[in-house]
């Protein structure tokens, strides 16, 4: 029988666990614990629905809606001093129950502190752009666009930016499989030459260890240099190179092997 | 099969290269020396002065986040060498800690001194690096030649240590994987004892050159509003009146203990910038000399550990591997099929060379990381060049795009 393997997540999976293997979880602290954090989450829940929060390694983390990261971003650089957005990116949760998970990570300098901001999406849904609060959203979220295919509602330009313009599918959802897809295996293929040279041009070769010491059109034989196209032969007699002629080129001395010396110590 | 010419037609986002007005659209890069890597920049110029830039990045993109959704954790460690490839041990280290902080280990005090003495001189390396190719782009070839002197000793030093020069994967998840061999601490001293007068010739051949301070002083002026709305982190924010350096304010490793300032300035030109670079060296330096009595403490203490204690997570020591079935089969089980740290999400930053090197790490229990986002600095870094280009000149774009040490390996990741 074939191994089931699950279509909308192709990504390496552990392909032994035991039964009985239950995960450990990295600990969540209660937010009393930290003054700081209860002061700031105080502050936030008068305003906004807080449907989560705890500390995890040392930062706070807080479930919110997705219509009010624009506000509560604005109210935390502006009355909570986080006056950097230092991260933000979605996580692809589609298998399990087609959402996004958005995070935004915040810092506030004057108070050594880290918030990550987070809210569930569903599949198609645009995000709320924060770009006019923080230039350093423009750039990830149009990585985010590019990655996801999750968009920005308000962003100046959304574009790709890592991918080509017209590059179809984005990669880091977790359908896309790692070593990329038919449109990425013929892309230069199909846009310098065009669809019907497939056949001509064969596909890419992935292995970059692979060496041919037979084939002398696309493979170098350092030392052993011959003509290009030459057809090479398993009892061929050796072809050793080289490189100085015995009279001397001019200008040029000749490396002598036993008379040259290896520098100990390269500060000297 | 001839290739047909003109079927690579150019995509370019709307713009029209012939205008009614008197804009010039340049397409600087992505192949121009001074763009230190692969990036195009469109400028929208007026005479010489640009009014609009859209930098265009991506050339180099490797996908580093989707391969560590497909990789188990210690498999990942040389891919992060190729991020920040000036000085790939801050990488090593950044990736390292995070995983630290998602399983809670807590690592051998040799092993973090050792870890320092990287991490500074990679930094050390780094600043060299960069030093030598802005000085270059501006046109001063004596300090490119003096500083890449400089920091070739630095990677002698660190060859020796790990083996390699640029790519070092010398930090292992829980550790350090080696002792320090052989003369690298007289070799480190005999460097370090010279740099200062090393540092001192940069800035006599520098300073009261009047082309570098034309073209330094007072261009691509970030405010700090600018800087931090943007992200900047590491010297182009200390450059622009924030003296936040992560090492400091939220000391990890041994940063607590040792003793040096933040160099920083409220100026946020390139002439900043580029004093706080040579500040940094000589931090950096002070520091090294730290880390180095510290080491010869440890040793002194006997403590001779590398790596944690942490069966579930890391292979025992070889000498055990070798002698002790029990060893021997947790090590198959980590190799083959990789730790599996717990359910949990952590985001670690570092202060690199560059600026805060974040890793986000979500796990789900399992061997590979579900989600890893990796924050570059100079991805933001690039980004500004948007609202920092407009209103400079043709040639201040060279001296800028150096200034900011945007290295390409980390904004297309």
């Amino acid at each position: 029988m074939r191994v089931y393997k699950p279509k909308n997540d192709v990504q390496a999976k552990a392909y032994y666990t035991d039964r009985y293997y239950v995960a450990p979880q990295v600990p969540k602290q209660e937010i009393a614990s930290d003054e700081v954090f209860a002061a700031d989450l105080e502050t936030i829940k008068t305003k906004f629905e807080v449907k989560e929060a705890y500390i995890q390694v040392e930062q706070m983390v807080i479930y919110i809606n997705p219509h009010d990261i624009y506000g509560l971003l604005e109210l935390m650089r502006d009355e909570l001093e986080y006056t950097q957005l230092s991260e933000m990116s979605a996580i692809d949760w589609l298998a399990k129950d087609n959402t996004f998970e958005i995070f935004y990570q915040m810092l506030s300098m004057t108070k050594r502190k880290r918030i990550r901001i987070k809210y569930f999406i569903q599949n198609g849904q645009a995000v709320d752009s924060v770009e006019k609060l923080f230039r350093s959203a423009d750039w990830s979220e149009r990585e985010m666009y590019d990655m996801f295919g999750i968009e920005a509602n308000g962003h100046p330009f959304m574009k790709r930016i890592l991918m080509p313009y017209d590059w179809q599918g984005h990669p880091l959802l977790k359908t896309y499989p790692l070593e990329g897809d038919e449109f990425a295996a013929w892309y230069e293929v199909d846009k310098i030459y065009g669809k019907e040279a497939r056949d001509i041009i064969g596909p890419e070769l992935r292995d970059t260890a692979r060496v041919d010491r037979y084939d002398s059109k696309r493979f170098a034989r350092l030392g052993f240099e011959v003509p290009k196209g030459t057809e090479i032969t398993e009892d061929m007699e050796s072809t050793v190179q080289e490189y100085q002629e015995d009279g001397g080129v001019f200008l040029i001395r000749k490396v002598d092997k036993e008379s040259s010396k290896v520098i100990d110590d390269p500060q000297r | 099969m001839a290739q047909v010419k003109n079927r690579l037609t150019p995509f370019f986002e709307n713009i029209t290269f012939d205008r009614e007005d008197n804009e010039l659209i340049l397409n600087f890069g992505p192949q121009h020396p001074s763009a230190h890597g692969q990036l195009r920049l469109m400028l929208h110029l007026q005479q010489e002065q640009i009014v609009k830039a859209h930098p265009d990045v991506g050339y180099l993109h490797r996908g580093m986040e989707k391969m560590a959704e497909n990789m188990i954790y210690n498999e990942f460690m040389p891919t992060t060498d190729r991020m920040d490839y000036i000085a790939s041990s801050s990488n090593n280290y950044g990736f390292a800690l995070a995983v630290e902080k998602l399983i809670g280990l807590e690592v051998p005090r040799r092993a973090k001194v050792i870890r320092m003495l990287l991490l500074e001189i990679n930094r050390l390396m780094s600043h060299l690096f960069w030093l030598a190719t802005t000085a270059l782009d501006i046109g001063a070839m004596t300090v490119f030649l003096f500083a890449f002197r400089e920091r070739e000793y630095l990677m002698d030093i660190i060859e020796g240590y790990c083996g390699a020069r640029l790519t070092h994967a010398a930090i292992r998840i829980g550790g350090v994987p080696l002792d320090i061999q052989g003369d690298f601490l007289h070799q480190l001293k005999v460097f370090l004892n010279k740099l200062p007068q090393n540092i001192k010739d940069y800035e006599d051949l520098l300073e009261s050159n009047r082309i570098w301070r034309m073209r330094m002083e007072e261009v691509g002026v970030v405010p700090t509003e600018m800087a931090l709305s943007w992200g900047c982190t590491g010297p182009m924010l200390r450059a622009s009146g924030v003296a936040w350096d992560i090492r400091k304010e939220e000391p990890y490793e041994l940063y607590d203990e040792v003793e040096f300032n933040v160099p920083w300035s409220d100026k946020g030109d390139n002439f900043a910038r580029y004093r706080i670079y040579m500040e940094e060296m000589r931090e950096s330096a002070k520091i090294l000399y730290q880390c180095m009595e510290m080491y010869e403490k440890c040793q002194k203490d006997g403590q001779t550990e590398l790596m944690a204690h942490a069966p579930k997570y890391i292979s025992a020591p070889k000498l055990d591997i070798m002698t002790q079935n029990y060893s021997l089969m947790q090590h198959f089980v980590l190799v083959t099929q990789g730790m599996r740290p717990p359910v949990g999400e952590v985001y670690v930053p570092t202060e690199s060379p560059k600026g805060e090197l974040g890793f986000y790490i979500n796990s789900q229990g399992g061997p590979y990381p579900y989600r890893l986002k990796l924050r570059a600095p100079s991805f933001w870094h690039t980004g500004i060049l948007t609202d920092l280009l407009p209103g400079h000149y043709i040639p201040d774009v060279v001296s800028i795009i150096g200034t900011t040490n945007i290295v390409f390996g980390e904004v297309d990741r």
